[in-house]
């Protein structure tokens, strides 16, 4: 995000005219009401917000808010936004993705614009599977998935999107799934970190892939299965009884037992969301054993891409002038005199 | 070792005051002879004397030693007439090795002057360059003229005050060379050695040493020793127009051009580059002109050095990318987003030989059909080709114009050979060229139907150009993107009429662009027969034209500039002349493109060996069509 005036505005506001053309039921419509819901929260001003995007169902997006908008080429969309930004930048990009789009065919640009740490938002809609072109699986399929061009089920391992951001030099990565009440938060928390703000999104393609999130997002048993996660407070879930610990021995994460209150003898962690290490493995839960790391995972700001750049241009352009002229002379040069003659 | 045909130097450069001579500085690509040749062109130019070079080096970046494959050659063409070319063949080879003097010995003119390194004419170096006798002491070059004395014992003679090591005293060879090539053709050193100091400033020793050296070159041209035989040679200044010049490079022209050209458009410049030769000289360049509004970003692929440069002239800069015939290919999607969106938008592709990877570092044309068909679905695009280094500065201003007057990506085509290639260049005044300052929509340019302002991304203006928008400005608020779009509001649509309507539409701004009139490069404007050129295929074709007309054939130059859209006038000049040869470094395809265009039955001439066309070679071409 930038420093701005916070402009006043309503969720209409953030709605266009364009008829939403998403499959009744998809998750995509729980997650742009959630950032129409987000930005006149945070103030943000439509003339200087900015939403960018590749090619996918995810990518439609930028169609359906009233902001600027450019719905660019498949997987290529951090690119278009690192130019952006750096042409302007007072301007706040939100990027939206998909797992086919941007750990697909995208995941070099992907990779870079976290590693570069371009100050803007970026959404990663997951729902495991190729919506636009028809169900075929995709790179964050669990294996076994049954598609078109999988009729005996994938057999290659998925991409962790979150592991793969912060892999990638990310310094904030965040998770959240489409119907979910705190995904506004998430937003607002990626909106206030200076810098690459990468936050997974789980959603529900409720044509080509139902309900595959249902085992942690399923309003039953959530608890259980969903660790929220808060800077300062304790990793606890499944109302307090459980929480996260390290297993010292194993340099790993566990779940342990609460008794009552006290989870400090339980040796319950307390969420740093600056601590990378821990960052690390929280992005590596297996879910089943562990239940779902949701929240703000990592948030530990650093020098962003386009400071560096205008940091450097002051640098270079210092005690020099901007004069054409003597640009064009520069060198050795010679001076011919007398009368033209014609070489021919 | 003295010399053992240096009195006959003076025949192999035919006279002590000729009109023009070419030199070719041949090494291993560790001895500096692009450095060498470098060095001697702008003492060449500061002589006054009109001047062109081909450097040809390997692909290689650091080839073994002594090789065949790992040799460095450098030609200039120089004389008191305009020169148009690098010269078909050299009068006078330096050759530093025996490896160099394999690969570069056909070349030479019958007669020419061989000036060889002894010192490296040993054993290994000989079975290195597959000699099996050394060349320099058979008969095996008996038809040339042969100076061969051990420059590497001099060199290190004339450094040992220094203190160098062997190795580092080696390394100044190339400027001992250099300085008997200044003796030779008469030439100040002093701008060379105020060159070395500057260059070697924080290493004062190495700049004193190489001075020596470069001196110890001189006087050896002059001591009693060679100074008999061993002729100096005066190439007159050349009578050209009157003013400032200096030397330039294709890859420093087109960036010169860029950030003219954006200045032009009051626009800062972003460029997104990434590195692929021959096309890395110009993000290199630009890298070092901030001050000028330039920000120049190396993105992790060629997609995503489009893709930023689009980004950036959405967000209200000059986007410029750059790359070389595999790389353009990677942007091609992109470029057909630019189309789509109508952005502005410069991609310069310095063309090099191919299919695939190809030959990087040598020179062709073979991708015109990539630039002006090379899309998918039906995306016109306007392609310009640079015909020498100093034209491409013109042209990549005339690329920012209709990028900017006509809100639509641009291709610059120049090639390996231009980019490498060094020519005096009259300095320009910026101040005469025509400013086209590029506008912004600031406020709602339509109302709807019950009067009330109303946004229309997409209504065009006389020239057929959409509106820009850059995000940012109040009120303006809209989307763009590669799917179809509305004709006025710019929404998606798939409607039919709509699609048909916006093809058109694309294809007829295109085709209105106003590109100026088609002239004569040379001779009549209808005859018997037109050579029409592009691209650095120039010098060849007008040298060979003119000797052709003085031979008294009727035959005339055309060279376009504007390959598309192509100038109204030129289907109807064609028409004019019987015959039309049009050589091309390709296998034809500028000559399908006139037949497709004009149904003009244009004939090809085709070369595709990485290597420019020699005069000879088209004066001959020209002669064969007219008999
Ligand atoms: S295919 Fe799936 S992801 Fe795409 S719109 Fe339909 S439900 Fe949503």
């Amino acid at each position: 995000m930038n420093d701005m005036t916070p402009v006043q505005t309503t969720l209409k506001d953030w709605e266009t005219d364009q008829e939403v053309r998403w499959c009744p039921g998809c998750g995509d419509y729980a997650i742009l009401k959630a950032v129409q819901r987000t930005l006149p929260q945070i103030g943000a001003d439509p003339s200087k917000t900015v939403f960018i995007s590749g090619i996918g169902c995810s990518s439609r997006f930028p169609y359906y808010m009233e902001t600027y908008g450019f719905h660019t080429i498949h997987g290529r969309a951090p690119a278009f936004a690192t130019g952006a930004k750096l042409a302007n930048p007072e301007l706040d990009v939100w990027l939206v993705t998909g797992d086919g789009d941007g750990l697909s065919i995208g995941g070099n640009h992907l990779m870079h614009v976290l590693r570069r740490n371009v100050n803007m938002q970026i959404m990663l809609f997951n729902n495991e599977i190729y919506g636009l072109t028809k169900g075929q699986f995709s790179p964050t399929s669990r294996e076994g998935t049954r598609s078109p061009s999988t009729p005996y089920g994938s057999f290659d391992h998925p991409a962790k999107p979150a592991a793969f951001a912060l892999g990638a030099g990310a310094r904030f990565v965040g998770r959240g799934f489409d119907v979910s009440k705190h995904l506004p938060d998430v937003f607002k928390a990626a909106h206030a970190h200076q810098g690459a703000a990468f936050i997974e999104i789980f959603q529900n393609c409720i044509v080509y892939n139902k309900d595959v999130f249902n085992d942690f997002a399923a309003p039953k048993g959530a608890e259980d299965r969903q660790l929220w996660l808060a800077d300062g407070e304790p990793m606890l879930f499944a109302k307090g009884t459980k929480g996260i610990a390290l297993d010292r021995d194993a340099l790993a994460l566990k779940v342990v037992d609460v008794e009552g209150d006290d989870w400090q003898s339980a040796g319950v962690l307390v969420h740093d969301v600056t601590n990378r290490s821990v960052a690390h493995m929280l992005v590596e839960l297996p879910f089943g054993p562990f239940p779902m790391a949701l929240g703000v995972l990592y948030d530990d700001p650093a020098p962003t891409f386009e400071a560096g750049v205008a940091a450097e241009h002051d640098r270079a352009v210092e005690g020099k002038e901007n004069n054409l002229a003597k640009l064009l002379a520069k060198g050795q040069t010679w001076t011919v005199s007398g009368t033209a003659q014609d070489p021919v | 070792m003295a010399t053992q045909a240096a009195d006959q130097c003076e025949a192999a450069v035919k006279s002590e005051n000729p009109e023009a001579v070419v030199v070719r500085f041949a090494g291993d690509s560790g001895d500096g002879m692009q450095l060498t040749g470098g060095q001697f062109t702008l003492s060449t130019a500061l002589a006054g004397n009109d001047l062109a070079t081909f450097p040809d080096f390997p692909a290689e970046i650091r080839a073994p030693q002594g090789t065949l494959f790992g040799v460095s050659a450098f030609q200039i063409n120089f004389g008191s007439t305009a020169i148009e070319t690098a010269g078909d063949a050299p009068d006078v080879l330096v050759a530093m090795n025996p490896a160099a003097l394999k690969v570069n010995l056909a070349a030479l003119k019958p007669g020419g002057l061989i000036i060889a390194d002894t010192g490296e004419f040993t054993k290994r170096n000989l079975d290195k360059a597959h000699y099996d006798a050394n060349p320099l002491e058979d008969d095996s070059l008996a038809q040339y003229q042969l100076l061969a004395f051990d420059i590497s014992a001099h060199t290190v003679e004339a450094v040992k005050p220094f203190g160098l090591g062997n190795k580092d005293a080696l390394r100044c060879k190339n400027m001992w060379t250099l300085g008997l090539a200044l003796w030779m053709f008469d030439r100040d050193r002093k701008p060379l050695q105020e060159w070395l100091k500057q260059k070697f400033a924080k290493a004062p020793d190495i700049a004193d040493a190489n001075i020596a050296a470069l001196d110890a070159g001189h006087a050896y041209g002059e001591t009693a020793e060679l100074s008999g035989p061993l002729k100096q040679v005066h190439v007159d200044p050349v009578a050209t127009e009157p003013g400032m010049y200096r030397t330039i490079t294709g890859a420093e022209a087109v960036s010169l051009g860029l950030v003219a050209g954006a200045q032009l458009a009051e626009l800062p410049m972003f460029f997104g580059g990434y590195p692929i030769t021959p096309a890395s000289a110009i993000l290199h360049h630009l890298a070092r002109l901030k001050e000028f509004g330039v920000t120049t970003f190396q993105a992790e692929d060629e997609i995503a050095a489009i893709c930023s440069a689009i980004g950036a002239s959405w967000a209200g800069q000059l986007g410029v990318t750059s790359s070389s015939g595999p790389g353009i290919a990677l942007k091609t999607e992109a470029i057909g987003l630019g189309i789509m969106t109508e952005l502005p938008l410069v991609i310069v592709n310095s063309q090099r030989g191919g299919p695939s990877t190809g030959l990087p570092t040598k020179t062709e044309q073979s991708d015109l059909y990539q630039a002006v068909y090379g899309r998918n679905g039906d995306a016109p695009m306007p392609v310009i080709a640079a015909r020498s280094p100093a034209d491409a500065f013109e042209c990549a201003i005339e690329a920012c114009r209709i990028a900017v007057e006509y809100m639509t990506p641009v291709m610059l085509l120049t090639d390996g050979y231009i980019a490498n290639a060094a020519e005096p260049w009259k300095v320009p005044d910026p101040a005469s060229f025509p400013a086209f300052p590029a506008r912004f929509l600031t406020e709602k340019n339509a109302t709807d139907a019950d009067g009330n302002p109303q946004l229309l991304p997409y209504k065009r203006d006389a020239k057929g150009a959409r509106p820009w928008i850059k995000p940012g400005t109040p009120d303006l608020m809209h989307r763009i993107g590669g799917i179809e779009k509305d004709s006025q509001t710019g929404n998606i649509s798939y409607d039919p009429a709509n699609h048909q309507l916006m093809t058109d539409l694309r294809k007829q701004k295109i085709e209105g662009i106003a590109v100026p009139p088609q002239d004569i490069a040379l001779g009549e404007g209808a005859g018997k027969l037109a050579v029409v050129g592009w691209g650095s295929t120039f010098g060849p074709i007008h040298q060979a034209v003119r000797r052709a007309r003085r031979k008294g054939l009727e035959v005339s130059h055309i060279h376009v500039r504007h390959i598309w859209p192509m100038p109204a006038n030129l289907g109807e000049l064609l028409k004019g002349f019987d015959k039309v040869l049009v050589p091309e470094m390709n296998t034809g395809q500028f000559k399908t493109v006139l037949r497709d265009q004009f149904l003009v039955d244009a004939q090809p001439l085709t070369k595709t060996s990485g290597q420019p066309f020699k005069i000879a070679e088209l004066e001959a071409a020209i002669e064969e069509a007219l008999a």
